[in-house]
């Protein structure tokens, strides 16, 4: 029977020809990740073996972005304890900060993942890199542990949904309005223990940005991963920005989904997910009138360049509403420099903004913009659980760069188009 | 093995933010993060669990982040068992990962309430209800899995392994 591309990715690594939906194997890593929060556990976890070095020093990535720079003592020691067991175990791809970006923007613009990848990450939003093709998957600072020390990890292979993607995005609709949509239409579990395999003519209209953007929030729906075929945009982004050999998979013709989805990506409007859930989607125009304290833009979402340009196109000779709280993270150093060079850093804050070094900061309640009870935020990132940003009587309204920047300005829920956009 | 203990049931997408709250998340102690556990959606949950106690979800329990904080908490805070409708995916692999057996069962999922007297046999995967003298059958784990368990975590396998 064929094999899906997930499937494909998996047989080649575990060392076996075919693999079929619910088998158990064993596979061979590319890249193992962590960051200050799960590498600390996964460190200590891996005192306890017997294995004392890691398998690999270039294939394991540690990013310091969550709680840095340094939120706290308590934090500061979580850093220093990663630091130290990079430069005892030699690390190649330990990332100091003002050297560093949020981890799922960063690894891409090293080029430390190409397609054919297989990669774990103690961080659930590792699905991220799914947009190059690869196998790309969120565990926890155990299977870290164990990954950093034996270079293999064990996985049940997952069965696969497909995402046909056709059409073009229209004005101001980019991958976060269609991973919304999508969301919005399986639900949180919809994708449960499955692969989201995303096909169709449709990709083409999508930038590498709106890929992992889409890729990213798979994990939002219960993905194990979400996947993209390598076409030339995919291969021009590689060639870019790293010399790694790559292989490029193909799910079979005859490959068996368990359910198939069209999506017609020039039908979607602007979307928005309300409190307390990613599933709990409305298109803008069913928004209302909400009144918001706060716009975050940024995170491993919605922090690239495409984000920041597609904001600075909206705020570019405007100033946010009285009394509002915008703050923006470029998400890596380089992506910063390149906002800069482009004025886009001047637009933000001429506009009224806070522009932060790069930093996970408030998408997960951590700091550098948390919410106080009654207040409302539009974040451009992935999960508005109660109590995510900060007090439990808050609420969350994720939505793409377009409608954070435009809700900054008129102060509540909006698009550019109120704008005359 | 088998648990028994008071069960302390929650509904739907229980997820890791509120088993345990990002903010506590500069700390990796056992102790400190029990403490904390469930505060942001039943703040007596800490108060009330014994150990050996039972928590018992609806669906996709533990969904969200990837965070081992969550199982930590949940297992230092004395709760001996999980039986869910649906585990998130990347909790159920942290909790065998951990030691924290898990157990998927709808019915007793449905069922059990907040209260009830509750006993799993995890050799056999039959959940026990003795408050409402009912019993469930629950998926059985894969032989690679219960070893795990049995191990008490990954990171002792691997090292049985060795």
């Amino acid at each position: 029977m064929g094999m899906t591309m997930t499937q494909k990715i998996l047989a080649a690594h575990a060392g076996v020809s075919q693999v079929s939906a619910g088998q158990l194997i064993e596979v061979d890593l590319d890249l193992v990740l962590g960051n200050d929060v799960t590498a600390p556990v996964a460190i200590r976890e891996m005192e306890k073996m017997k294995i004392r070095k890691v398998f690999d020093r270039n294939k394991i990535a540690l990013v310091p972005d969550h709680f840095t720079p340094n939120k706290d003592i308590k934090s500061a020691q979580n850093c220093k304890y990663m630091r130290e067991f990079a430069i005892n175990q030699d690390i190649t791809n330990y990332f100091e900060i003002g050297e560093m970006g949020i981890e799922h923007a960063l690894l891409p613009e090293k080029g430390l993942v190409v397609a054919g990848d297989v990669v774990i990450g103690a961080d659930s939003h590792t699905c991220t890199y799914g947009a190059l093709g690869a196998f790309s998957t969120g565990v926890g600072s155990t299977d870290m542990a164990a990954g950093m020390a034996t270079g293999r990890a064990w996985f049940k292979v997952p069965a696969a949904l497909r995402f046909i993607l056709k059409g073009k995005p229209s004005n101001w609709v980019n991958g976060k309005d269609i991973i919304l949509h999508i969301i919005g239409r399986i639900g949180v579990d919809g994708a449960l223990y499955k692969s989201m395999e995303f096909i169709g003519d449709g990709i083409a209209n999508l930038s590498m940005d709106d890929r992992f953007t889409i890729a990213n929030m798979a994990i939002e729906a219960g993905a194990k991963n979400g996947i993209f075929p390598v076409d030339d945009i995919t291969i021009s982004y590689m060639k870019e920005h790293s010399d790694k050999a790559f292989t490029r998979y193909e799910a079979d013709e005859d490959a068996d989904y368990e359910q198939t989805y069209e999506i017609d990506l020039s039908a979607i409007k602007p979307t928005v997910a309300f409190p307390h859930l990613p599933e709990n989607t409305h298109t803008i125009d069913q928004v209302g009138e909400i009144k918001i304290d706060q716009v975050v833009i940024g995170s491993c979402t919605n922090g690239r360049l495409s984000d920041l340009r597609t904001a600075a196109k909206v705020l570019e000779g405007r100033k946010i509403a009285k009394g509002m709280r915008l703050i923006i993270f470029p998400a890596t150093q380089a992506i910063y420099l390149q906002a800069m060079e482009e004025g886009l850093i001047a637009t933000f804050i001429k506009a009224g903004a806070v522009v932060s070094t790069p930093t996970c900061g408030p998408c997960l309640g951590g700091h550098m913009g948390v919410l106080a009870a009654g207040e409302r935020a539009v974040a451009t990132t992935n999960r508005n659980f109660v109590g995510r940003m900060g007090h439990v009587e808050s609420e969350i309204y994720l939505a793409s760069p377009a409608v954070a920047a435009a809700s900054a300005v008129t102060g509540k829920i909006s698009s550019p188009e109120e704008l005359g956009l | 093995m088998k648990a028994y203990g008071t069960a302390h049931k929650y509904g739907d997408n229980v997820d890791t933010d509120v088993i345990i709250p990002a903010r506590y998340l500069n700390t990796s102690d056992p102790k400190e993060l029990a403490s904390k556990c469930m505060i942001d959606i039943d703040k007596d949950f800490v108060n009330r669990v014994k150990p050996g106690d039972i928590m018992v979800a609806n669906k996709n329990f533990g969904c969200g982040s990837s965070r081992e904080h969550a199982p930590i908490a949940l297992k230092a805070s004395g709760i001996r068992c999980v039986i869910a409708e649906t585990f998130a995916r990347i909790f159920y692999r942290n909790a065998i990962n951990i030691g924290l057996p898990i157990i998927e069962c709808p019915d007793a999922a449905k069922e059990i309430e907040s209260g009830d007297q509750v006993e799993v046999d995890f050799d056999k995967g039959i959940i026990y209800n003795h408050t409402k003298g009912t019993q469930y059958q629950g998926q059985a784990f894969p032989e690679f899995m219960q070893n795990i368990i049995k191990a008490e975590g990954l990171i002792n396998y691997i090292n049985n392994k060795a």
